[in-house]
């Protein structure tokens, strides 16, 4: 739109610039920097060109990384999903209850992640904690995430679902509640059965809040970091070694700055595509 | 002051809202009248200073404003929507112009917008937040926000629009009042032929971005310059028969034809468009309704207090046009029944064929005046 | 199709009703006929759409009963009552396409897969949606998306009423007059009870074979669109319908006759009586007001204060001398009216008499 002129408006929105450039850009450019040469000291640099990428895409290792990440972001989306829009739905409409309700849910978001990852971390335990007691001496199943590979999947999976779940939930209730009552009226003066009414009023009135919610999911369960870190370390073994952890485990592990660095900028080149994926098919798909 | 515009156009994104239009507006009411999107908004957000245009000049009382903000000019704008803010009373809401300019002392504020208020009839709802007021309250507030700053241009952009009609039949009769008193340069936008007629003033009528005619606005009422003004400037639409005339005859299809009536005497053969408004379109035979055209009835709609008939009239060779009248009071009528329409020639507009006036009516009150 | 019936009915929002302001909708009696055109007309706030909810089950009244052909309904959901409803906003379901949105009432009762096709195909001619049926309807504009609603109606043989909420709101003006007349042709086709609540005084009377007025709650008027014009009930019925309303005065009995001001009024007041704080007004429609330039018989003296030409006609203001009361009278373009003195005549049998706002 062409607007009347007033270049003053540029002086306000400076300071943004400036502490984007301060606390993003300078950063970025350090890793740049990195990831180029290799630096050996102070004042003891060489330069590798794009050594440091070549060797990075080329890693075994970190494939084996982003397959099992890959893997655990749709297995989260699987689950998280379907069990958010369940949620929403069986949550009260209004009242108090609705109210109360709401700030059950909620409260796992307020938690800080790495006390999600600590509480996991003992309440898994078959010593000491309570689920891990449970699931071996009431159900019987031999369980001990510090050992089993597959029981530090599951560990994990189960705490991002416990912890993340709520928030598709939320989601969902809000886009249920901006459904307007007329449309329910309808379907029922039109005999629809409560299936029907998903089907075809609910979850097509989702839509949007859903690809915000898929969208959401994914980039956050791509780079999760903090609470694998904080139960299983990465382990057993690789087993729930995701992209982050064998970041980190290069560049503050290793000290390995080249290689971490140009992982970093591969790493953040990948989110910014799938972002970008996303949010064109939420355009599109909302435009139809 | 005096506001001209200078072959003003506007485009957005390479569509033009505006083709080039120029008029010149002095203090009092001048009417924008057009359908949805004929480029009123457009024209007074350029007039405000909201929009810049692309090419053309705005100018005030000689001086050019073209690109100068809003800010800068002193102008007030009354939108569609209510905008007012929701956490001041009336009071405050009326009064924040009045806040913003430094040199007005707090009593003065008191007593213009008590003043303003009382002239809105909002006086009693000034302790009140504006959550509280029904639509047509809150419109009134934000008209008299407008009204407060007492500024030289004031613009309304179909303040009416939301209201229910009850409501904008006793805002409008109001508000043609109290802007014939100010001495200002009142510009009010309206899609309502009716609305325009009651504000008086100066009339310029818009159809997709261009300006048809500007004029007083009984004149352009009863002389459209094209037929498009008459179609926007008639609620309900003005009635287009085609016509061809011939050896002092005007033939409307196969079977209705009348001797030219004195106004059209002169127009050379051809084919013409004859335009008639629907209260001159009768159900009755009377002296001088000398055209009668039999027509099938397809609806009648019952506004209240009169009677709008929808009619088809089908001749045998396949010839066909529509036909709208307008009956004083409520009349019943069924559903495809068989009636016969009257017209005076002498209430005949004539189009050419390309749309522009060819002959007008002679008015009664011209008539009159003649007489006397 | 079926008779409706409402019996001593009321509604309230209040848990505990006790004053007559406590109900959104006061004690009524109510016989809609099996297949009439009904509107229900009003301001906002009048007590209408929820009368419409009771009628169609979304809402369960405080007192009294709804009756579908003697049948006593009032306990029955909505989806058992046998009404369709077309609101506001358009409803459709959005991933579907037209036709599977007219089908979809009648796949929900279990109809037959061809009975379906015919009945679908036979009401999309009727709302003329045959070359829309196969495309999705969420792409579709506003007046086709009501007619899909609409038809979601009609496809079922078994609807006793259908209702409308305000349902041309959202519809272009150049559409509605399509619409109006589309209604009508249907329900002449149809002969189904049709109840259709509406503030725009055009909508109701041009859709409404009798039209139920409400005020606060009441039921002020029932009747044709030509009695509510002709001889409104109610003072609101005068004001609310015609544009401009019915002129409303103040008036007196002296000596039994009716006065304004000091000016008796030429009208038989026959037996009226009023009991101490009554009200009592005279009304007439501007249409019916005679204005003339020279003092005749039973003409009241006035002062014109404004003219207005409107076009079509024009609309005298006037002041009756003696007293501060505005009366309007509307005039044929072509009369001649001037500001200053003049004279009105009220023509007796034009003039209405209120007491209390109720017609005496």
């Amino acid at each position: 739109m062409q607007k009347t002129v007033n270049h003053r408006a540029w002086l306000l929105v400076l300071p943004v610039v400036l502490s984007v450039a301060f606390s993003a850009i300078l950063p970025l450019m350090t890793v740049v920097n990195y990831s180029v040469q290799d630096i050996l000291g102070p004042g003891q640099r060489v330069w590798v060109g794009n050594e440091w990428f070549i060797d990075t895409v080329r890693n075994p290792d970190l494939h084996a990384a982003f397959w099992r990440n890959l893997l655990f972001s749709f297995q989260v989306l699987l689950i998280q999903i379907p069990l958010g829009i369940a949620v929403a739905l069986a949550l009260p409409a209004k009242g108090w209850q609705a109210s109360l309700s709401l700030v059950l849910i909620a409260l796992p978001l307020l938690i800080p992640w790495n006390v999600v990852g600590t509480i996991w971390q003992i309440f898994g335990r078959a010593d000491i904690g309570l689920g891990g007691y449970f699931v071996n001496n009431i159900l019987g199943i031999s369980y001990n995430y510090t050992l089993e590979p597959r029981d530090a999947w599951i560990t994990v999976l189960v705490m991002d679902v416990w912890h993340w779940t709520p928030l598709v939930a939320l989601l969902c209730y809000a886009g249920l509640r901006a459904i307007p009552d007329p449309f329910y009226q309808a379907a029922r003066i039109d005999g629809a059965k409560l299936w029907s009414i998903f089907w075809y009023i609910q979850l097509p009135k989702l839509r949007g809040v859903l690809l915000i919610a898929v969208l959401l999911r994914f980039m956050d369960s791509f780079m999760i970091y903090t609470e694998p870190f904080v139960v299983t370390g990465g382990g057993p073994g690789t087993a729930t070694t995701f992209l982050s952890i064998y970041l980190s485990n290069i560049a503050i592990g290793q000290f390995d700055l080249g290689n971490g660095s140009a992982f970093s900028l591969i790493y953040f080149l990948l989110i910014q595509i799938l972002c970008f994926v996303f949010y064109t098919t939420i355009l599109r798909v909302g435009r139809k | 002051m005096k506001l001209v515009l200078e072959a003003v156009t506007r485009e957005v994104n390479g569509e033009s809202h505006l083709y080039s239009m120029s008029m010149a507006l002095e203090p009092g009411l001048n009417v924008l009248l057009g359908p949805t999107q004929a480029g009123k908004t457009s024209l007074m957000r350029v007039m405000a200073g909201l929009d810049r245009p692309t090419t053309g000049q705005v100018l005030v009382d000689g001086q050019d404003v073209t690109g100068r903000p809003i800010q800068q000019r002193n102008v007030a704008f009354v939108y569609q929507q209510f905008i007012n803010y929701p956490s001041l009373t009336v009071f405050e809401n009326i009064a924040s112009p009045l806040r913003l300019q430094k040199k007005i002392s707090n009593d003065e504020i008191q007593r213009r917008v008590r003043e303003t208020a009382e002239m809105m009839r909002i006086g009693h709802l000034l302790d009140r937040l504006p959550a509280a007021l029904s639509g047509g309250q809150q419109q009134r507030t934000a008209i008299a926000r407008a009204l407060v700053k007492q500024a030289p241009l004031l613009l309304l952009d179909e303040p009416l629009v939301n209201l229910d009609y009850k409501l904008r039949e006793e805002l409008r009769a109001e508000l043609g009042q109290i802007f014939a008193r100010r001495n200002a340069i009142v510009v009010y936008s309206t899609t309502e032929p009716l609305e325009a007629l009651l504000m008086g003033g100066v009339t310029a009528v818009l159809d997709k971005g261009d300006l048809l005619q500007i004029g007083p606005t009984l004149a352009v009422y009863h002389q459209p310059a094209q037929r498009r003004v008459g179609e926007v400037f008639s609620d309900p639409p003005l009635n287009i028969l085609p016509a061809v005339f011939e050896g002092g005859l005007a033939l409307l299809s196969g079977d209705v034809r009348f001797p030219l009536p004195p106004h059209m005497a002169g127009l050379a053969g051809g084919t013409y468009w004859l335009g008639v408004r629907a209260h001159h379109v009768a159900m009755e035979a009377h002296l001088g309704r000398e055209i009668e055209i039999p027509a099938w009835i397809e609806l009648a709609e019952l506004s209240g207090s009169e009677t709008i008939v929808h009619a088809d009239h089908r001749d045998g060779s396949g010839g066909e046009f529509h036909l709208i009248a307008q009956l004083s009071g409520i009349h019943n009528f069924s559903y495809e029944q068989q009636a016969r329409l009257y017209l005076d020639p002498h209430r005949l507009f004539a189009f050419t064929a390309s749309g522009a006036l060819a002959a007008s009516p002679p008015r009664a009150a011209d008539q009159r005046k003649e007489r006397a | 199709m079926a008779e409706v019936k409402l019996r001593g009915l009321a509604h309230s929002y209040h848990p505990q009703p006790g004053k007559p302001e406590d109900y959104a909708v006061r004690p009524l009696e109510m016989t809609w006929e099996d297949g009439g055109a009904y509107a229900l007309l009003g301001p906002s706030g009048c007590g209408k759409t929820t009368l419409l909810n009771i009628i169609s089950g979304l809402i369960q009244p405080t007192q009294g009963q709804v009756l579908f052909d003697g049948k006593d309904v009032t306990e029955l959901p909505t989806e058992r009552r046998n009404i369709a409803q077309v609101f506001q906003f358009p409803v459709i379901y959005d991933t579907m396409t037209v036709f599977d949105n007219l089908a979809f009432p009648l796949r929900n009762r279990g109809v037959r897969p061809s009975e379906v096709t015919r009945r679908v195909q036979e009401i999309a001619e009727q709302l003329d949606l045959t070359e829309d049926l196969r495309r999705r309807a969420s792409g579709l504009s506003a007046d086709i998306k009501q007619k899909i609603s609409l038809g979601r109606g009609l496809v079922r043989s078994d609807v006793a009423a259908i209702l409308f909420d305000e349902p041309l709101t959202v519809i272009d003006p150049q559409l509605k007059l399509v619409l109006r007349s589309k209604l009508k042709q249907i329900h002449r086709q149809f002969k189904l009870t049709l109840i259709y609540v509406t503030h725009d005084q055009t909508e109701a009377l041009t859709f409404a074979d009798q039209v139920v007025v409400m005020y606060e709650g009441s039921v002020v008027q029932v009747g044709t669109p030509q009695e509510l014009f002709e001889r409104p009930a109610h003072t609101f019925v005068g004001y609310f319908i015609g544009s401009p309303g019915m002129n409303l005065l103040p008036a007196r009995l002296v000596d039994g006759r009716v006065c304004v001001g000091d000016q008796p009024l030429p009208v038989n007041a026959g037996a009226l009586r009023l009991a101490a704080g009554d009200e009592l007004s005279i009304g007439i429609r501007p249409e019916f007001v005679r204005y003339s330039t020279a003092a005749a018989p039973d003409a009241l003296p006035v002062h014109v204060t404004r003219v207005e030409d409107l076009g079509n006609y024009q609309i005298v203001t006037a002041e009756l001398v003696g007293t501060a009361q505005r009366v309007k009278a509307k005039l044929a373009e072509e009369a001649a009216a001037s500001l200053g003195p003049g004279w009105l005549q009220f023509p007796a049998e034009r003039l209405r008499i209120y007491r209390n706002g109720m017609a005496v």
